[in-house]
């Protein structure tokens, strides 16, 4: 039997397990099936009371295992502490695979674990799969989005991350007889490098929820100008939707960067996505073309956001919007 | 404060053709400073005009022809640059990368104060380069930074943007930083700065200088490696085409828009 599947549980500021999290444990249960029936294990680095709340979730989304680290320093993330507990961890664990959503958090303490354990990490993952040989087959987009490449790791453990909404969480749960172990790790001597002097949440209409949304009205280079944006909001809001951008949108200073769809922006696949303006560089449709349906507009025909849509329509969407507008009200 | 500021040649991604064997067409494809590290450069310049006795010393891993680059942010602004280029670096991810760029800056730049990164590259997108040298060299890091704020009593305060809060942070350095896109101008080559650019040495490292052995770099040091490599696929729809407003807006009801 393998030594097993890891996947890191980030804990987000807001005080619950990320999504990301159960997305991954999901598609670990499906790994672990060509590994033998290897364990699905989590590792938490929590604040002492917080443990007991999250042990029903991680019961019901597939997962043998939790290991986890307590200590008040917790409650904030910080590189250096974390990075010294998850090492420390990882190392008494040894597991054969370790998956690591590709948030900011773990973005920033991936490479650091991998480093120190002198192993190999993938990020950004858009596939995972178990060769005959056992190995991890980890696939990513390179070169903008253009090329994929199927990376495997000589070390152990083997690495990778994967974005949020790569992949799904289970529709039912996965229910196990999960066992809980407490880890000890030796944090003496450790002195904080960094300081958070000041948080400040944004506000929530600064917040894009481009994740959870539903809809997308999404605006790239024919969009021109503010204005154009502002028709993009209108849309949305018409449809009870969010506005998102492609990066050449960002670039030109339309859009902020908080709100980029793309390889170098957030993946999401809501209901529905409409492209205005957007051409469909493989960099902004690798972020978004596993949407339920995608509706194009566009002054050129050829644009190669058609090859992807269900509905399209050639023409300026500074015309077409407010037209549209006006089509809608009506229904 | 010594900087030494890591930069990368990228190829630019926007304009990638295909062979018919759906490869990558690598003739004729441009090479152009990753994005993300003009934003890192804009940002140490800053630090260097507000803050006396700042160096900024240009770093990149690749091939000869990389010095060109570094020519350009001469030109703009750095005070030095280095070039590691050996044919044993050739073939390294991220690992043996982070591992190659900070032994080279244990060997000649031990007295550096601040390593500062572009949060991603454009063609990996990995952003795994700058952890994996903070990590060699066993310094703090700070990711995802917006806005270097001050610097004093060999501290760094920085803002940092992640998804949902902004964060002031102090740093004690040496430390490295990352650096996401930020809402300058880039700053342009002065003349002079030209002139010295092109009189410039610019001294290339080898594995020697940095005292890795050659199954430490490259390839061989690289704990992974691209099993294959392939076109990404295509989704396959067929586009319903219309000219009219009104069926647009049904179609934007039928996929689930305007519920009530």
């Amino acid at each position: 039997m393998s030594k097993g599947i890891l996947i890191y549980s980030e804990i987000t500021s807001a005080d619950y397990v990320h999504t990301v999290v159960f997305e991954l444990s999901n598609k670990a249960v499906e790994l672990a099936e060509k590994l033998e029936n290897s364990p699905v294990m989590a590792l938490l680095l929590v604040k002492p009371d917080l443990i007991n709340e999250f042990k029903e979730a991680f019961q019901k989304s597939g997962f043998d295992k939790v290991f986890y680290v307590v200590d008040e320093r917790f409650g904030a993330y910080s590189t250096d502490l974390f990075a010294k507990a998850a090492i420390q961890a990882v190392k008494q664990i040894d597991p054969e695979i370790m998956l690591i959503g590709a948030t900011c958090q773990g973005r920033d303490l991936a490479p650091r674990i991998s480093t120190a354990l002198h192993t190999g990490l993938t990020a950004d993952c858009t596939g995972l799969d178990i060769l005959d040989n056992g190995k991890l087959a980890a696939t990513r987009p390179t070169f903008g989005g253009q090329l994929m490449a199927t990376i495997l790791c000589k070390n152990l453990p083997q690495m990778a991350t994967v974005r949020p909404k790569v992949f799904k969480p289970a529709r039912e749960d996965i229910l196990r007889d999960t066992t809980f172990i407490k880890l000890s790790v030796d944090l003496s001597g450790y002195e904080p490098k960094t300081e958070i002097l000041e948080q400040t949440k944004k506000f929530v209409s600064e917040i894009n929820n481009l994740d959870s949304a539903d809809i997308i009205v999404a605006g790239g280079k024919g969009m021109k100008n503010a204005e154009g944006f502002e028709l993009l909001k209108r849309l949305a809001d018409k449809l009870g939707g969010t506005v998102g951008a492609s990066r050449t949108a960002v670039e030109m200073g339309l859009a902020s960067p908080d709100i980029q769809v793309g390889q170098t922006g957030k993946t999401v696949n809501p209901k529905l996505y409409i492209a205005c303006g957007i051409s469909g560089a493989l960099q902004h449709t690798i972020g978004m073309k596993n949407s339920a349906k995608i509706i194009g507009i566009n002054t050129d025909k050829n644009a190669p956001i058609f090859d992807i849509c269900d509905y399209g329509m050639v023409g300026d969407a500074f015309e077409i919007i407010p037209k549209l507008l006006d089509a809608l009200d009506q229904r | 404060m010594k900087i030494v500021l890591c930069v990368k040649q990228v190829p630019d991604t926007s304009d990638i053709k295909w062979t018919e064997n759906n490869t990558i067409q690598r003739e004729g494809l441009e090479s152009i400073i990753n994005p993300y590290d003009v934003y890192a450069f804009e940002s140490v310049l800053r630090l260097k005009k507000k803050y006396e006795d700042v160096t900024i010393t240009a770093l990149t891993m690749g091939p000869k022809q990389a010095e060109g680059m570094l020519r350009k942010l001469l030109a703009v602004g750095a005070d030095d640059a280095v070039l590691l280029s050996d044919k044993k670096f050739a073939g390294a991810d991220t690992y043996a990368t982070g591992k190659t760029i900070a032994a080279a800056i244990n060997s000649k730049f031990p007295d550096y104060d601040l390593i500062v990164c572009g949060q991603f590259a454009i063609d990996g997108d990995t952003a795994q380069t700058g952890p994996s040298i903070a990590n060699f060299l066993d310094i703090p890091q700070v990711t995802y930074v917006k806005e270097i704020i001050e610097y004093s009593e060999s501290c760094l305060t920085v803002l940092r943007e992640i998804d949902d809060c902004i964060e002031r942070v102090k740093v004690k350095l040496p430390a490295l930083i990352c650096v996401l896109q930020g809402d300058f101008e880039p700053s342009r080559a002065s003349i002079n700065g030209i002139i010295r650019a092109q009189k410039a040495v610019i001294p290339v490292y080898g594995i020697d200088d940095t005292g890795l052995e050659p199954e430490d770099a490259g390839l061989k040091g690289s704990p992974t490696y691209v099993n294959k490599a392939f076109r990404a696929p295509q989704k396959d729809v067929e586009c319903v085409y219309t000219d009219s407003c009104t069926e647009l807006a049904d179609a934007i009801k039928c996929c689930g828009g305007l519920n009530e």
